[in-house]
Parts: structure tokens; sequence; C-alpha cells
């Protein structure tokens, strides 16, 4: 019989190994289900994975689509390294959104280069106010910052909505709920001409190369890194907990906020009551699959944004849901924990030596219990 | 405003209530048993979209109710796999359920977006439901409305005064110690897993098929967070969670009656009082360490393996 048997070291191999095998499985379970939806698997997925890159629009896209996950996952990575669980990103991501579009709504018209800069100021300070509430909550009242952090998230959207329904609704606007279009001044500057990309994600790129200066090199990012591995030993040393809450929560938060800016002040350019297919929350996943490490995180936002990218495609080419992305992503944060096991355990066939390290139950005569 | 017009804000209040009481039961007996499961508005959303769709084909809505619970225990069987065969991190995995969940109701539920059916109809008493003024305060509910009142007492009953209730007692609060003196400490996580569930999809069920007969991409919209937070509010206790619950169906139909009662806020600030107020009253239950150190199981979220 297989049975699981704890290695004596993690395996190395398999931490690597273990995303990898998930996107496998993610691809095989998608495989089965184009089947089962009635399309040609393979016709599917070169709709799904491949067609979407064939393109130099098709892979600004898929950049474009990425950044918000790179930023948003970067963040998240660096507060679940101290075991500081913001599931709140979206709600930030969204105050973000709308700090900046204050900004560009306050000074509309002002053509000046000032203004960019601080509408990316707004959105960062936005972010970060929003994830303040937790922090504080937590570390003032010890309230749990997973529940309060999600619960921001439908007061974050609610507030949106509100502000583009109402007092920030465009009057000229036909009475559709958005702002007025920004001008260029109030526009993050494109990449290459005819490509969406902008200059969000150059900076986030470069944010990969800070988050993982700050998590490896720095003290501060070690101090996070040991109260989330071994709580015990960061009180020990005298790390002081509370910070690291704030500097988690304030991280994550100020990207995930920049990411909203990069948002209305990229592709979308105006706040309308939508800003997000729910980048915040895929960030989780990204954040797990990369491993909590800054390259990984790239290269898994790269992966869930050609989901989303695909999910596009294939609704419009094969008339399947645009809801196939959220249940592969799903998938794949699902596999990745199930194909971790292997990194502390292995599958071992054998007869059941494990009995003999037992003896106390098997001392233990029924009529005792 | 009359007595008489109490009525139907009473019983708006309770039928907003009923989804939570149960998704909170599910998740306290769960978390008693010493397993943190975060998935539950992925359960909940699940639940909703499959009891709908077998309602609206079979035309029963007992076999959609059914189907809700059903559903509800094949995505926590999911969880319960991998946090307690192979130990992943609770957080994490409940997490990945929710998310899952998300994405998968709204696969499975894009046919059914716009289609409406009869929703479950409240009880005729004989007698009881007669009765001036009290028969239709107290005695025109649906039946899963009395059902979470029985649930309560069930559930009262077995953590208080029954032998398995305290055996899953001792499993969430010391697994090492309900492990040697010989029970399943994984065996029994297990049954309370899979029954926070079915409680979790009957949850989702009662949205899709009792409140609005309808299903809406992301109905729950947060009733499964609030579900947990209502847990820790109850410090974990049936009583104080169901009264929680009431507590919570009032926030939450107040923004239907703040515009008629003369609050003239825009509705969509109304809509954020439901999750204004779970803040509130989880700093309010947090604020001592105490409490929540007293009552919370002592191996709440913590992996256990008996073999290692």
């Amino acid at each position: 019989m297989l049975r699981l048997e704890r290695r004596a070291h993690p395996s190395t191999l398999m931490m690597f190994a273990s995303p990898l095998i998930a996107a496998v499985c993610m691809l095989i379970t998608g495989y089965l289900l184009f089947i089962l939806l009635g399309k040609d698997p393979l016709h599917a997925f070169w709709i799904f994975f491949i067609k979407p890159l064939t393109t130099a629009y098709g892979i600004g896209e898929w950049l474009l689509k990425a950044t918000p996950l790179i930023l948003c996952g970067l963040g998240l990575s660096i507060g679940f390294r101290a075991s500081v669980w913001n599931i709140g990103a979206e709600g930030q991501l969204t105050m973000g959104a709308i700090a900046a579009g204050g900004v560009a709504l306050y000074f509309h018209g002002v053509e000046a280069t000032w203004v960019l800069p601080l509408m990316v100021c707004a959105g960062v300070a936005g972010g970060m106010a929003w994830a303040a509430i937790p922090a504080f909550l937590r570390t003032r009242f010890h309230t749990n910052e997973i529940l309060v952090s999600l619960m921001l998230v439908y007061v974050a959207q609610l507030f949106l909505g509100y502000l583009v329904q109402g007092p920030w609704r465009d009057p000229d606007g036909f009475n559709f709920p958005q702002t007025k279009m920004f001008t260029d001044a109030e526009m993050l500057p494109l990449l290459v001409d005819g490509l969406r990309t902008n200059l969000a994600f150059v900076i986030a790129l470069l944010l990969v190369a800070v988050s993982w200066f700050f998590s490896h090199k720095m003290f501060a990012g070690f101090r996070m890194q040991v109260s989330g591995l071994a709580p015990a030993a960061a009180r020990y040393a005298g790390f002081s907990e509370k910070l690291n809450v704030w500097l988690a929560l304030l991280i994550g938060g100020g990207m995930a906020g920049f990411a909203g800016m990069a948002e209305v002040a990229g592709p979308i350019g105006q706040l309308q009551p939508t800003i997000s297919p729910g980048y915040g929350f895929a960030a989780i996943i990204v954040a797990f699959v990369g491993r909590l490490h800054p390259l990984g995180v790239l290269l898994a936002s790269l992966l869930m944004s050609l989901l989303y990218l695909g999910g596009e495609t294939a609704q419009m080419n094969l008339g399947l849901p645009s809801a196939v992305t959220g249940l592969f992503q799903g998938l794949l944060l699902f596999y990745l924990l199930a194909a971790d096991i292997f990194i502390t355990f292995r599958l071992k066939s054998h007869s059941r030596p494990m009995e003999q390290v037992r003896p106390v139950d098997a001392l233990l005569p029924e009529e005792l219990i | 405003m009359s007595v008489e017009q109490l009525i139907p804000i009473f019983a708006s209040t309770v039928a907003a209530a009923t989804p939570l009481a149960y998704a909170a039961f599910g998740e306290l007996v769960t978390e008693r048993s010493g397993v943190l499961n975060l998935g539950v508005e992925g359960m909940m959303l699940v639940g909703a979209v499959a009891g709908f769709a077998v309602a609206f084909h079979t035309g029963s809505l007992g076999l959609g109710f059914a189907a809700g619970m059903f559903s509800g225990v094949a995505l926590a069987l999911i969880f319960a796999v991998l946090t307690l065969s192979l130990q992943t991190n609770q957080v994490a995995t409940g997490l990945a359920l929710t998310l899952f969940g998300v994405g998968l109701s709204a696969f499975a539920g894009r046919d059914y977006v716009g289609v409406t059916l009869g929703g479950l109809q409240p009880l005729t008493i004989p007698l009881l439901s007669d009765i001036p003024f009290f028969g239709p305060l107290l005695f025109h509910f649906d039946i899963l409305v009395y059902g979470s009142i029985v649930a309560l007492f069930a559930l009262q009953w077995f953590f208080g005064r029954s032998r398995w209730g305290l055996v899953l007692r001792a499993v969430g609060e010391s697994p090492a110690s309900a492990h040697a003196i010989g029970y399943s400490v994984i065996g029994i996580r297990y049954m309370a897993v899979l029954f926070g569930g079915a409680m979790s999809g009957l949850a989702g069920a009662y949205l899709s098929l009792a409140i609005t007969p309808l299903w809406v991409e992301g109905m729950t919209a947060g009733r499964g967070w609030i579900a947990l937070a209502l847990v820790v509010f109850g410090t974990w206790k049936p009583m104080r969670v169901l009264l929680g619950a009431y507590l919570f169906g009032g926030v939450t139909i107040l923004q239907f009656y703040g515009q008629g009662m003369g609050i003239h806020i825009a509705s969509q600030l109304l809509s954020m009082l439901p999750y204004l107020v779970t803040i509130f009253v989880l700093v309010l239950i947090s604020r001592n360490p105490k409490t929540i150190l007293l009552n919370q199981p002592m191996s709440l979220g913590q992996s256990y393996y008996p073999h290692s």
C-alpha cells in the first residue's frame, strides 16, 4: 500500500517542480473539460493559450493584464511570508483607483506634468490607508485581519459604486454610471505605439527587483520571514510583531493601490463601477503559485494573465463562458496545494513499519477508552 | 408605524438570518473540531447554483436543497482531503476553496442567469398560524426557518450532553490527547468538515431557492465570510451564533426598509452596513484577547498528523 512518509529534509526539487505539476494538472483538467463541453480540446487549447500571443497586440494585452497581478501578488507575498493574511487586495486596489481618480477629476484639464505623479502618490496612499484599517485593528484590538480586509473589499466596491453614480458622475455622460474620461496628462504613458501596455509594467518589473532586495537582503524582510516561519523564535529575538503586521499590510496595500491607479489611468481611463475582474483575489493565487518569491510571482502573474486573456479569446472564438478563467485559476491553486505535499512528504510503498513507533496505541485496550 | 407593519420587517429579518445561521452552525462544528475552513463562501455559492439547477430541472425544491447540501459536502471533501490527509495549510486551502467555488459556480450557473422558479413557501400551521398578530409573526415561516431553531437545540444537546459532542470538542482542544485515548482525530475532523460543507451548501441553496428564487453570479455577497465572523462573534457557542445571525439579518434588511423609514442615504452606503457591522462586532469581541483565547478551540487551524 502506498503511504506518505515525512522526508528528512524538505525537497528543493519539489519546491520548484510543484507549480509546474500544478499547471500540468490544470491543463489536463482543462483538456477533459473542453471534451465535456463538446469542443475539440487541441483547438480549444490553441485558442486559449497560444492564439492570444500570436500578435503583438495580444502580447501587449498579456503584459497589461499581468501588471496588476504582479503588483498585488508582490505585496501579498511579502505579507504571506510573515503570516499576515491580507486577502483584501481587491479593496485596496479599488481605493487606490478611487484616490487616483479623485485627483484626476479635481485637476481635470490642468495639463501639468505633476498631475500624474500626484495620482500615483494618491493611489498608493489610498491603498495604504485602506490596508491600514486591518493593520490598526489587528495591532490595537487583535482583530482577525482576514475577515476585516475581506469585508473592506465590499465596502470599497460599494463606495466606488456610490461615487460614480452620485457625486462623481459625468454630467455629460448620458446618465451612465461613470466619471469623465481622464485627459492625456492624467494617463500613464504607453510603452509602444499601438499596444496598451503602459509604464506601470516597467514599474512592476522594477518592484520585482525591489521586493527581492527587501525580502532577501534587508533585515526588515528577514524579520518578517522569521515571524512567519517561527513566531516563537521571532518573539524571543525581540522582533516586533506589530511592526511586521503594519509593514506587511502597508506594503501590500500600497502596491495594490498603485495597481488600481494603473488600471484607471491606463486601460480604463475613467472611474466606473467595476474596475477589476478580481485581480486582487487572483493575486492570492499568484502569490502561492509564485512560491511567495518575487520572481515566482512574476512568472505566476504571466500564467494567470494568460488565463484571463485566453478566457476572453475563448469566449469570442469558441463561445465558452468567460467564467472558465475563474475555474482554471481556482483549480491551479488546488493542484498546487496538493502537489506541495511532496515537498515535505514522499510516497512510499511498504508494509506498515510505522506500527513500531506507536506503542502507546497498541498498549491501550479498548476498555480504557 | 403600526405594530402590523413590523411583521414583514421581522419576517425578512428572519429570512435573511436563516442562511447565515446554517452556514455559521456548520462552520461552528468544523471549528470546534479544530479545523478552520475559510471556504464557506465558495461552498455556499456552489450550493446555491446546484440547488437552483436541480430544483429547476426536477421541479422539486426538496431535491434542490438536497443537491445544495450534497455539493457543499463534495467541496468540503476536497478541503478535507487536502488539509486532513495531505496536511496542507488550512488558511491557504480555505481561500482556494472559496476562489474555486466562485469560479465553479459562475461557470456552472451561466445557463440559469435570469431564470426564475417558485420559491420555498411558508408553512401554514393549523390553528397557530391563524392567531391574530402572533400567527403571522411567529407561525408563518418556511420549514427551514423552523429547522434552524431545531438545529440550535440539536447542537446544544450535541456539544453539552452527548458523548460524541464531547469527543469532537476534545479533538478540537487537544488532538494529541484524543488520539492517545484511541479516537481517530482525522476521522472525526472529516465528519466535522463534511457537516460544515452540508450546512454551507444548504445555506447557499436557501439563498437561491427561498430568499430570492433565482441565480445571480456571486449572489452570496460575502455572507459566507460574515458567517465566519459570526462564529467568532458567538464565541463558538450555538446560541450566541444564532443571536448574531438575527442581528445581522436585521442589519441586512435595514437597507431595504431604510428608504421607507425616511432615511435618505444612498443605497450603496446603506448596503455597506452589514460589512461595517461585521468589522465592528469583530473588534468588540476580540478587543480583550482573553475572550478569544478562552473560547477558541485550542488547536484551531493547526494540522495534526498522528503517525509522524
